[in-house]
Order: structure tokens, then C-alpha cells, then sequence
């Protein structure tokens, strides 16, 4: 099975049956990932930019690795946000690239959509990592790998995500992935970060954290930007880490398996205490790892689909 | 001379269009009624059977760009997109560059409108010098030299002292102004409708509760100072409704609404094609119920196309980025007609005072009807014609609307100003067509 368009830029376009496709093809590939020898030769010849708008580590350099472990060309440019509003524009960017041969562009943008107006501008494969405050699938898809290998399925799995969900790309694509497959989502945070009407999601909301982390099968932190204290929207960081900052007693009253993850990078003591980020029921750093599974199993579908299309003419 | 023959006539003082001829004589209907009998050796005829004949649209808030933003428009692409929309007469705002703030600039958009333009220009000054919103312009001086409304549009008179004197020394002229309803505060860099859509694009909202506030104080301003305020491009449930209960306690106010208030909604946004951006943001199908009830119920004034042309490449970027505004000239009377008098809303009648006699009266202009002596403004539509919108054939610079590729019904065929025919069948003519019947033929 191949992916159904030239793009993937949000959970909320992929089918179950491409959710599925990517997750299975995933674990093969975290197996190349375990080995001694991390090489295949599933992207030989292959050309991949991650084009990033925002700074980043994890997430370019998962690519980047992703990448080279099948033995595709990678390069990346760095161009920050004040240079497109004074410079080229997007679409320009990415017809640049593609021009040099770029089979895949992989894109983080800091404005929602970005991700969509490139994909419709070019010809090679857009993959979004990260648009804005609308979707990013890649992490929303580790994680949703990530649950299934530790609770063995994603059918009726509790899931209650914690923190900036108006900012959280990360929540959005969780929010729509994780439906997909059957999980129950709460949402817990200060409500001048809950977006409106995102009941319509299916979700469920919490004020107190208490109350969302009951029973739950999986906790997830999401970063909170020191900025938000400054635009206004909670009173102070201090507040916030004592009324949504998990600890581990709020951990207690989750279910006795829970799993506790975070896309990262964590702010220590706000969102999360220590003890909770490094407890043996965190997920943090495999979380990281499937990262890389992940995308090695995006980039390898979406450059087969193009093997695929290629040899129908 | 020209004479409509044949045609059904909506004269904009009768409810019912009646069969009959017209006959223009210079610049005036000379003779308007039931099958006169007309046999003008050297008149042009226009055969309108089975088409309506209706007195020239008025637009009384649209963008001509002009001076400062020609890339985006011009007096000259503006006013043939206009005669293409079916408009015979329109107002353009004052937030060029420099503003239209002084007589001087009045004086220059008249001139440019009477050498390149091909319909009637009349301009709109800002309330304040430099649309600062800080002191009130020379509004004497704007009057005498032919301006006929005020506004900062694009930006409310946010201080509402400010907004008091204009009222005040205004009312001297009988001047409307024109307000941008926005509690700017609310809005802060939102560039879409708050609600489920915004939240699932995960692009930033501006709340209805910003225009709502807006309309709320301009109405508390009119009962307190006694003079009318006109509400610009109204496009909530709520507005409608503060609106209505205005007008029920006899507050001197009137607005206007546009046609992409009730023919789109934020489920449009999705995909993020920026010629959805627009401010007042498109609302949701209730908004756009509501705005059909008020235009129903005589709540809402008239129809305005606040055409906002915009170049591409302020459209073809990023959502956040891109330019507030739709290029409606053009759209305007087919959407009017598919969405509101199609589906029972309006009659043609009722569409025509919305789109021309009350926006005449509104400004103090001549226009929105048809009798003997007045101004032969004529606009000749084919109610029967079903088209596909193509926004490359816009006349207008700004191919920026969101309707394109849209099925619509309800033809512009000519438009007439001041008896000469300045488009037909999709072509702008510029000067004298007499002896060009064979432009006329269909």
C-alpha cells in the first residue's frame, strides 16, 4: 500500500488504513535502527531538504538521520523568520530547492498552513514538520508508535494531554491521529490557552488537572512557552507549574501503567517535575528514538510512492 | 439617443418591474413607460426583451487604490470593474496613500476619475487628518469640494471623543460617516473568525465580540449625539441583532453589509487559499442566516462590495501574511441575486434598493432610480444566465475573491452612465458608440 497524496501534512488528512501502513512500516525500520550496522539502502539516490523556518534540534537532525541511514542526500537551510518577511517568498524557496533536484522537502514554518501553500507549489513530496500552531504529524505519529509498542494498541487508550493547547500543534495532531485509531483524548490546561470550541474535536476538557489525569493510560506534557506569560495569558509561570505542573502525585492517580511523555524539550519543574521526567514509566527518550523510526518510514513511503507513480507512465 | 426596448423595468419607486421602453436622450431619461412609441430614425436600440432593465448600481464602499497602491488598482482598472460589476456610480474610501484627507486630494480623485475613469467617482474622506484618529479633517473644505461621506475605514475612530466632534461638526454638512466597527484590543493579530474553524487550522481568531463592541458604542454614540452613523461591512448574528434593536428605538443609524457575508463562511478558510482573508473575517453559517434575515427584515441597509483588490503576490503566501480584503466589484450583483433573491430572500426589487436607491440616499447622491429627467444610469442585466466566475477576466487589477470557479446566475450585459453605454456583452467601451449598433448586438 502507498500513501494516497505526494504530501503529508496532518493527521487530519491520513486515513486509518495510512496510519496504520506508516506505524507497521516504522517497526521494521526501528529494527535497521538497532542494529550495529545503521545503513539500508531504502533512500539511495534519493534527495531530502528539511527547510526550516524555526529553530530546531531534535526534529531536523531526526530527519537529517533518518535520512542518511538509508543513504539519501540531506541538506538543510536554515532561514530564519525575519528574512521571509523581507526576502523570498516561500513558494520561491521551495521551487528553489526542488530545482536542485529535492525529492522531499521537509518543512517547519512558524505560521499555520505553511506546510499546505508549499505542498501545492511544488512537485516534490512536503513533508510538514511543524506549521504554526495547525499540525505536526511526525510527532503526533512517534507518538502514537510510541503508545502502541508500550500498551500493545491504541483502541480505547486514555490519553490526556496537559498544558498550551492553543499553541500546540503537537495536541491538534495527537488530537486528530489518536481519534482515528480509537483513543479517548482529555485535555487539561489554563483556559486563555484552550482554543474554542475544541469540544467539536470529540475531545474531553478539564480544568483540574486532577480530574484529567484520573485513570489515564498515557500523560502527555506539553511545553509551555515562557512567552505566554509575557502576551498575558497566565498570570505567571510560577501559577502554572503549580496548577498544571505534573508531579508525581498527580501521577498516582493515573492509571497503575501509565506511560508519561513529553514531545520536548522539556522545561524542568514548569510542566513537569524531575521526578516525573525521569521516572521509568517516562517515555521521553524513546520517544526520540521512534522519532527517527518514524520519519525513515515517511520518507521511505513517500519516495516509493514516487517509484510507483514514475513506472505507471 | 438610445432606447431600451422591450425591456422589464425596476424603476426603484414601484415594488413591481413592469414591461417597457426607455429612451435616453444626452445624458437623461427622457421618456420612461409602457410601450412607447419610439421611432427615432438615429437611435440606438437595445432590444431587452427578456431582461431587466434597473437603475445603475451604486457601490458605496469600495478601494480604488489610488494614489499610493496602483500595483494593487487604479482609478481607470477600478472603474471599468466597477461598469463590468453593473455599477454606475461608485464611493471610494480614503485610506490611499496619502490619504484622502483635504480637498486637495478630493479635487484629484475627481480628476483622475474624470479623465480615466468610465463610471461616476465619488470620494469618501478620512474623519481624522492623516487617519491618525487623533483631530477631525477640514470637513467644510471635504464638502466643498465634493466629497459625500467620511470614514477611516480599515481603522475605527477608536477615540470616542474623537469620534464625537466628527460627529458633531459633520452633522453642519449632513455629512454620514462611515465607521469601521473593530475593538482593536480583541483583535490582536487574529486573521480569521474565531470559532471551530480557526481552532482546527489552528490560525488565530478574531472574535465576533470585536466588531460587536464596535457597533455597540457607534450606536450608543448616534442616541447620545443625534446624528446618523453608517455601519460598514456588518457581518455577525450579534451585530445584526444590536442593529435591529437600534433602529427599533429610533436611533439615527444605517449599515451596510457585503456580498461575501452571505455567500461564504470560515468553513471556506480551510485549505488556507488566502483569497479567504478578509476583514470582517467570514463567519459561520449562522452569521450568514442572520445577515440574510437582516436584509429581509430592512435591518440591513444595503449592500456594499468593500472591493479590497490586493496584487497576487500579497495573496499567494502564507495565511498569516497575506492581505485582508476581496475584489468584488465584479461578483457582486450575481451573488446578490443567486444568494438572496433566488432563494427567496430579497426580490429583484428589493436587491436593487439595497444595491442602488439606498445607497443613493445614504450618501446624498442622484442615482437608484429611473424616471423622466433623471440621470440615464441604466443597468441591463440577464437574470436567466448561469456563469462560472473566472477571476483572470476580471477587470480589476486584484484577481482576489474567493468565488472563483463558483457557479453563479444573474448577467451584467450593459451598463449605461450617464447615456453612454460603457460596457456590453463583457466588453468596456469608452466614448461615443453611436453607429456602433453592431456592438449591441447580441
Amino acid at each position: 500500500m502507498a500513501l494516497k497524496n505526494k504530501d503529508v501534512l496532518g493527521l487530519r488528512e491520513l486515513s486509518i488504513e495510512e496510519i496504520d501502513e506508516i506505524l507497521n512500516t516504522a517497526e521494521l525500520m526501528k529494527h535497521i535502527l538497532t542494529q550495529n550496522n545503521k545503513r539500508t539502502p531504502h533512500l539511495q539516490g534519493k534527495s531530502i531538504v528539511t527547510l526550516f523556518y524555526e529553530n530546531s534540534t531534535r526534529t531536523r537532525l531526526s530527519f537529517e538521520l533518518a535520512s542518511k541511514y538509508m543513504g539519501a542526500s540531506a541538506a538543510n537551510v536554515s532561514a530564519s523568520s525575519s528574512s521571509v518577511a523581507k526576502g523570498e517568498t516561500l513558494i520561491d524557496t521551495g521551487r528553489t530547492i526542488e530545482s536542485m533536484g529535492a525529492d522531499v522537502i521537509v518543512i517547519r514554518h512558524p505560521m499555520s498552513g505553511a506546510s499546505h501553500l508549499l505542498a501545492k507549489n511544488v512537485d516534490a513530496s512536503v513533508i510538514n514538520a511543524g506549521d504554526g500552531m495547525n499540525e505536526h504529524p511526525t510527532q503526533a505519529l512517534l507518538d502514537m508508535y510510541t503508545i502502541r509498542e508500550k500498551l500493545g494498541r491504541l483502541e480505547n487508550v486514555k490519553v490526556t494531554i496537559v498544558g498550551d493547547i492553543m499553541h500546540s500543534r503537537v495536541a491538534r495532531s495527537n488530537i486528530w491521529g489518536l481519534q482515528k485509531m480509537g483513543a479517548e483524548i482529555t485535555l487539561a490546561g489554563p483556559s486563555t490557552l484552550m482554543p474554542v470550541e475544541i469540544e467539536k474535536m470529540g475531545v474531553k476538557i478539564c480544568s483540574n488537572v486532577e480530574e484529567a489525569v484520573e485513570g489515564a493510560d498515557v500523560v502527555m506534557g506539553l511545553r509551555i512557552q515562557k512567552e505566554r506569560q509575557h502576551e498575558g495569558l497566565i498570570p505567571s509561570i510560577r501559577e502554572y507549574a503549580d496548577l498544571f505542573g505534573i508531579d508525581k502525585k498527580k501521577i498516582e492517580l493515573a492509571s497503575p501503567n501509565v506511560i508519561i511523555m513529553h514531545p520536548g524539550p522539556v522545561n524542568r519543574g514548569i510542566e513537569m517535575t524531575s521526578d516525573v521526567i525521569d521516572y521509568t514509566a517516562s517515555t521521553i527518550n524513546e520517544q526520540v528514538t521512534n522519532g527517527v523510526a518514524i520519519r525513515m518510514a515517511l520518507l521511505y513511503l513517500l519516495t516509493r510512492r514516487r517509484v510507483i507513480e514514475h513506472d505507471m507512465y | 439617443m438610445i432606447c431600451i426596448k422591450g425591456g422589464n423595468i425596476i424603476d426603484g419607486i414601484s415594488n413591481e418591474p413592469y414591461r417597457g421602453d426607455i429612451l435616453i436622450e444626452k445624458n437623461k431619461v427622457m421618456k420612461i413607460g409602457r410601450s412607447l412609441d419610439i421611432n427615432f430614425p438615429n437611435s440606438v436600440v437595445i432590444d431587452a426583451a427578456g431582461l431587466y432593465v434597473l437603475p445603475g448600481l451604486i457601490d458605496m464602499h469600495c478601494h480604488l487604490r489610488e494614489p499610493g497602491h496602483e500595483y494593487k488598482e487604479d482609478i481607470a482598472s477600478g472603474t471599468r470593474s466597477a461598469a463590468a460589476g453593473g455599477f454606475t456610480s461608485i464611493a471610494c474610501m480614503a485610506n490611499t496613500n496619502p490619504p484622502i484627507d483635504n480637498g486637495g486630494m478630493v479635487n484629484f480623485i475627481k480628476t483622475r476619475a474624470k479623465e480615466n475613469g468610465v463610471v461616476k467617482v465619488y470620494p469618501i474622506a478620512t474623519v481624522t487628518k492623516g487617519m491618525k484618529g487623533k483631530t477631525i479633517t477640514e470637513i467644510g473644505e471635504l464638502y466643498k469640494a465634493g466629497a459625500v461621506a467620511l470614514s477611516d475605514d480599515g481603522r475605527p475612530v477608536e477615540d470616542s471623543n474623537v469620534l464625537k466632534l466628527a460627529i458633531q461638526y459633520s452633522k453642519m454638512f449632513n455629512m454620514p460617516i462611515i465607521n469601521h466597527c473593530e475593538d482593536l484590543n480583541l483583535v490582536n493579530d487574529g486573521v480569521m473568525n474565531e470559532g471551530y474553524m480557526s481552532t482546527i487550522l489552528g490560525l488565530k481568531g478574531i472574535n465576533r465580540a470585536a466588531e460587536e463592541i464596535g457597533i455597540a458604542r457607534d450606536i450608543i454614540m448616534a442616541k447620545h449625539y443625534g446624528a446618523s452613523i453608517h455601519i460598514a461591512h456588518v457581518s455577525t448574528m450579534g451585530g445584526v441583532e444590536l442593529i435591529r434593536q437600534a433602529k427599533r428605538e429610533g436611533i439615527p443609524i444605517t449599515c451596510e453589509t457585503a456580498p461575501h457575508y452571505f455567500s461564504a463562511t470560515d468553513e471556506w478558510v480551510d485549505g488556507y487559499d488566502a483569497n479567504t482573508k478578509v476583514n470582517p473575517p467570514l463567519r459561520t453559517a449562522d452569521d450568514v442566516e442572520a445577515i440574510k434575515e437582516g436584509l429581509r427584515d430592512g435591518t440591513i441597509d444595503a449592500i456594499a462590495t468593500d472591493h479590497a483588490p490586493h496584487h497576487r503576490d500579497e495573496k499567494n503566501i502564507e495565511y498569516n501574511i497575506a492581505a485582508f480584503g476581496i475584489s468584488g466589484l465584479e461578483t457582486a450583483f450575481s451573488l446578490g441575486y443567486t444568494n438572496l433573491v433566488e432563494k427567496g430572500i430579497l426580490s429583484l426589487s428589493g436587491l436593487v434598493q439595497k444595491m442602488s436607491s439606498t445607497p443613493a440616499n445614504i450618501l446624498g447622491i442622484e442615482g437608484g432610480k429611473l424616471g423622466e429627467g433623471s440621470a440615464a444610469d441604466i443597468t441591463i442585466v440577464d437574470l436567466n444566465s448561469e456563469y462560472i466566475i473566472d477571476t483572470r477576466k476580471f477587470y480589476s487589477k486584484g484577481k482576489n475573491n474567493p468565488f472563483h470557479g463558483k457557479k453563479v446566475k444573474g448577467k451584467i450585459l450593459y451598463t449605461i452612465v450617464d447615456g453612454s453605454i460603457v460596457y456590453a456583452h463583457s466588453k468596456i467601451y469608452e466614448g461615443s458608440i453611436d453607429g456602433r449598433v453592431d456592438l449591441l448586438d447580441r
